[in-house]
């Protein structure tokens, strides 16, 4: 599957954005209506604990790269973070403006303004890291993994190459573009002991600037890390990393990086294209990117000779079955192969009847997509309640508004084949009526079926959204690694599992956050390896 | 419904006490005319003397947290229309608004027979009364005029007696406030005859510089030259100004207050150290006549509100109250108290008093805001997804009710009483400074040093 030229011109009439860009008067206004609380409950509540007060003060006296810094320094994903991020249950839902009789600072909208200026700006980063025009896509472009390359190809001559092999274009990229940290100095460590040193970075490679900060020990190892998986988990970990002056590469096996940023993330919310600037912003830090699959064309004996450690950021697996009869009808696709091809094809359309099953955000993710891509109707079918529905509650509010049909109590026993042609589209679907049981141990009421309440919703199309499964046999097995729950299990502040080798973030170790919690997943592992590989290597020598 | 009419001077009749000062708002008969529609009681006229000519790019303001023009500074100079125009027009606007005050604003050359022919021509027209312009601090004192004439007591003094010669209307001298001490110039005033006394007028200043052509603001081709600075930021600079010569016993004179009047709440505040009218010029220049409107109105329920029938009974009440720093009870002592049901959870108070204060408001066992943030910093939360956390959980937690963890705690015993903390309180009424010791005897700095 190839995915054609991005973005899709049809998303962006057919997704116009949730929450549009502020201008710069109103971002003005609104960074001026933030109190500048001190140890801000806002910075607390975010998962990657971005200095919200400081930035938007920095918005508010035209200091925008600043402002853009501040947010980067902490979640190098800002941008894609600043429009996915459930702001309402995180860092605005915390704002003490909800206890002053007044709308929570529009904290997404301000970070956002920040990250657009500073994309749109294309400025290199201190050191000249290279974030300038090379790396703006061109529609017929799109930013993709290259092929392995041979020496004689030229695609490596702005310092920005494809990577024939871990090792070499890494050290390229450092020679000539990458003298260490590619911002100022991050924030002072858990310790809270401002650092006097922490000055501009020295020059060259440089263990010396990143070891004189709180959370790195005075050093000079730089270790290599190879990232498995693509998304927002290891792009974290891998920028962290190469701010520490260490090496770091991303496998991934898709043609296009940046996991669910790039294919899983509804359009109104988050462009294919956004992501893709991101990752080309990762890239340009030195990052490695490689397309192949761990496990076949690359053995993990190859990563654990040739790297210091390994950080898992797979997510999770394929989306579950419903497990009834009629489900490989070509009528049925799951929800994020769905979201998948609108953001990835033209000419995906949509039309008639469609019938969503489940009760998470990316059940209405799809239905609302369903909706703006020319179904008639949409209908959102739970097996429990309102009550019990695990989506965020604006954005079952927003999906109301978009004018999907909710229906709660009853659950899928059979996908119905069009009448003479059994394997064609749809015909409907078999539901069954349920009741609410006693909680479960989570303390959710399970959903009971009804005897003998069957009832047909006839459609052309049914996007099962029940969550995704959980993969991870393959590395739990054969090295050590355990898993709680089908998760990879770790310690929780430095990401590492039950194999002192592997590091691990995101969606496989968290059951399935968001882009925000892998990113401070991904961040932490980077920041313990950096310190107790660190330690190991300077007691060995002392 | 209160009496809002005043008498200045004993001969300026205005309906109310809001003039328009002079300056771009009273430029002409025309403008003059619909202030008065309007609702303003008087106006000063812009300057009159031997026509200028300015330049283009005038003012320059000081933006502040999103407001536009708390500051305002200007390099215009006076009345660029011929004199003859301008008294023309007078007599114009006095015809049709006969119960309005109309005040002519004068600056001519420092010769007696000049500033006799001005006053003539201007009371001839009609003015009420006259201001003499002692205070414009750009251009016009480079030619030895306003200012120039206003920092020199001795200059004021005889320019004032030369108009008192031949005046028959009241004259009002217009203060600069850019001098080291107002109530000399004040005194010098008296001295000299007038009748009464205009401040301030506008405070030296460069109100900025721009970032890029590194020229001052305004730019004027690329030169920039100092101006004259008012608007809301001037306000407390000027009435501190007034109370200076309104409590100064060799002064004695009544005052027309200037100086960041954009509503009746400013208007009370000068009317209450003693000025008779306010004059207002920027408030105008950013919103139009029709802020007038309220400043009527709102002094008007104020007053309802108070018992005062007319200004009189409030004139002046707060000047008893300026003292000197001597005087004061050094045993008088307030305390904060946090009023935790209102409390928002910011801690602006506690980090304004442990970086700016004394170091009394406490968090978490007083440890120090370092600490505070690291820890913060340290911890791990995660987005709270229903499917994945225990019900109920992190959701949504504390978005109503202030964490008991977040509400700051005042150690009373240090506290000083600086009001700090409530000053920086973005809620009203949740940070309350309260009296405590009160059985005390009152004791002055001046009493404790001589009982020493």
């Amino acid at each position: 599957m190839s995915a054609s030229a991005l973005p899709v011109e049809r998303n962006l009439r057919q997704f116009p954005e949730l929450h549009p860009a502020l201008d710069a008067q109103s971002a003005l206004a609104e960074a001026n209506r933030c109190l500048f609380c001190f140890d801000a409950p806002c910075t607390v509540a975010c998962p990657t604990h971005i200095d919200v007060p400081r930035f938007i003060k920095k918005i508010a006296t035209g200091n925008l790269r600043g402002s853009a810094i501040t947010i980067l320094d902490a979640n190098i994903l800002g941008l894609s973070c600043s429009r996915v991020c459930p702001v309402d249950v995180l860092c605005e839902g915390s704002c003490v403006m909800h206890r002053y009789n007044q709308k929570p600072i529009e904290i997404g909208r301000l970070q956002r303004y920040a990250m657009d200026r500073f994309y749109d700006a294309n400025t290199p980063l201190a050191n000249g890291a290279p974030f300038g025009p090379a790396l703006v896509q061109s529609r017929d472009s799109p930013l993709a993994y290259g092929a392995p390359s041979g020496p004689g190809s030229d695609r490596s001559g702005d310092g920005e190459g494809v990577p024939d092999g871990p090792g070499r274009a890494t050290k390229k990229n450092e020679d000539e573009t990458w003298g260490g940290v590619p911002f100022g100095p991050p924030r002072p460590g858990p310790e809270g002991v401002p650092d006097p040193q922490a000055g501009p970075p020295a020059e060259g490679r440089t263990g010396a600037s990143g070891a004189d900060r709180g959370s790195a020990p005075h050093c000079v190892f730089n270790g290599a890390v190879a990232c498995i998986g693509g998304g927002p988990a290891s792009l974290a970990c891998a920028a962290e990393l190469r701010r520490h002056g260490w090496r770091a590469t991303i496998f991934d096996n898709r043609p296009l990086p940046g996991g669910l940023n790039t294919y899983g993330v509804a359009e109104y919310k988050l462009r294919a294209s956004d992501s893709l600037k991101e990752v080309a912003f990762v890239r340009s830090l030195g990052v490695e990117f490689r397309q192949a699959e761990v496990g076949a064309a690359v053995p993990l004996e190859q990563l654990e000779s040739e790297y210091d450690a390994i950080f898992i950021g797979v997510g999770l697996g394929a989306m579950e079955k419903l497990g009834i009869p009629g489900e490989d009808l070509p009528g049925v696709i799951d929800a994020l192969r769905f979201i998948e091809r609108y953001k990835t094809f033209e000419d995906f359309t949509v039309r008639g009847r469609v019938v969503v099953i489940g009760g998470g955000n990316t059940a209405i993710d799809a239905a609302n997509a369903a909706k703006r891509l020319g179904a008639d109707e949409v209908h959102l079918v739970y097996r429990r309640t309102e009550r019990e529905m695990p989506a965020f509650r604006f954005e079952y509010d927003r999906s109301k508004v978009e004018g999907v049909r909710f229906h709660w109590l009853a659950q899928p026993v059979e996908i119905l084949a069009r009448e003479g042609a059994p394997w064609g589209p749809a015909a409907g679907v078999r539901f069954i009526e349920t009741r609410l049981g006693p909680p479960d141990s989570r303390g959710r009421r399970v959903a009971v079926p009804v005897e003998g309440s069957y009832f047909e919703l006839p459609c052309e199309l049914v996007i099962p959204a029940l969550g995704q499964s959980r993969f991870m046999g393959m590395l739990s097995e054969s090295r050590g690694i355990r898993l709680e729950g089908g998760s990879v299990a770790i310690d929780r502040p430095t990401g590492r599992t039950t194999n002192p080798r592997y590091y691990a973030g995101g969606d496989c170790v968290n059951g399935g956050r968001e882009v925000v919690d892998a990113v401070a997943d991904g961040k932490r592992a980077a920041l313990a390896m950096v310190r107790t590989m660190g330690e190991r290597q300077e007691a060995s020598r002392g | 419904m209160a009496d809002l009419t005043t008498v200045f001077a004993g001969g300026i009749r205005s309906p109310n006490p809001f003039w328009l000062a002079s300056g771009p708002p009273t430029n002409c008969g025309e403008q003059v005319m619909r202030a008065f529609d309007a609702g303003w009681g008087g106006a000063v006229w812009k300057t009159i003397g031997d026509p200028i000519v300015n330049t283009s790019s005038r003012y320059s303001s000081v933006d502040w947290n999103g407001q536009r023009m708390m500051g305002l500074n200007n390099i215009e100079l006076i009345s660029d229309r011929p004199i003859e125009v301008n008294l023309r027009e007078i007599a114009e606007v006095k015809k049709r608004y006969p119960r309005h005050a109309v005040i002519a604003s004068l600056m001519v050359e420092s010769k007696r027979e000049v500033w006799h022919d001005i006053v003539k021509r201007s009371e001839d027209a009609g003015a009420d009364g006259l201001e003499l312009n002692f205070g414009c601090p750009h251009g016009m004192s480079e030619r030895g005029m306003g200012s120039a004439v206003g920092q020199v007591p001795d200059y004021a003094c005889m320019i004032a007696e030369w108009v008192k010669e031949v005046a028959r209307t009241p004259v009002l001298i217009k203060l600069t406030p850019n001098v080291t001490d107002i109530r000399m110039v004040a005194r010098a005033a008296r001295r000299g005859g007038a009748d009464g006394l205009s401040a301030i007028n506008t405070i030296n200043s460069i109100t900025g510089i721009d970032l890029d052509t590194f020229t001052p603001r305004p730019n004027v081709g690329g030169l920039a030259a100092h101006g004259g600075y008012c608007g809301p930021a001037v306000k407390p600079i000027a009435l501190h100004l007034v109370q200076q010569i309104a409590a100064d016993p060799e002064v004695g004179l009544p005052i027309s207050g200037i100086g960041g009047v954009s509503g009746w709440r400013e208007a009370a505040e000068f009317l209450l150290l003693g000025c008779t009218t306010v004059q207002v010029c920027t408030a105008a220049m950013h919103y139009g006549y029709r802020i007038v409107e309220d400043m009527a109105d709102g002094l008007s329920q104020w007053m309802d509100e108070k018992g005062f029938g007319t200004i009189a009974d409030f004139r002046g009440l707060s000047l008893p109250r300026v003292t000197e720093w001597k005087h004061l009870n050094l045993n008088y002592q307030i305390v904060a108290r946090i009023d935790a049901q209102k409390c928002i959870g910011c801690e602006l108070c506690y980090v304004a008093c442990w970086d700016g204060a004394h170091q009394c408001i406490h968090l978490d066992g007083g440890r120090p805001p370092a600490a505070i943030e690291a820890s913060s910093r340290a911890r791990i939360t995660t987005t709270p997804i229903a499917k994945l956390d225990a019900a109920g959980a992190e959701a949504g937690a504390g978005a109503s009710q202030t964490p008991p963890a977040r509400i700051p705690r005042i150690d009373e015993a240090e506290c000083v009483g600086c009001n700090l903390c409530w000053l920086v309180c973005p809620v009203e009424g949740c940070i309350t400074m309260e009296p405590v010791n009160a059985e005390r005897p009152f004791q002055s700095w001046e009493q404790r040093s001589a009982a020493r």
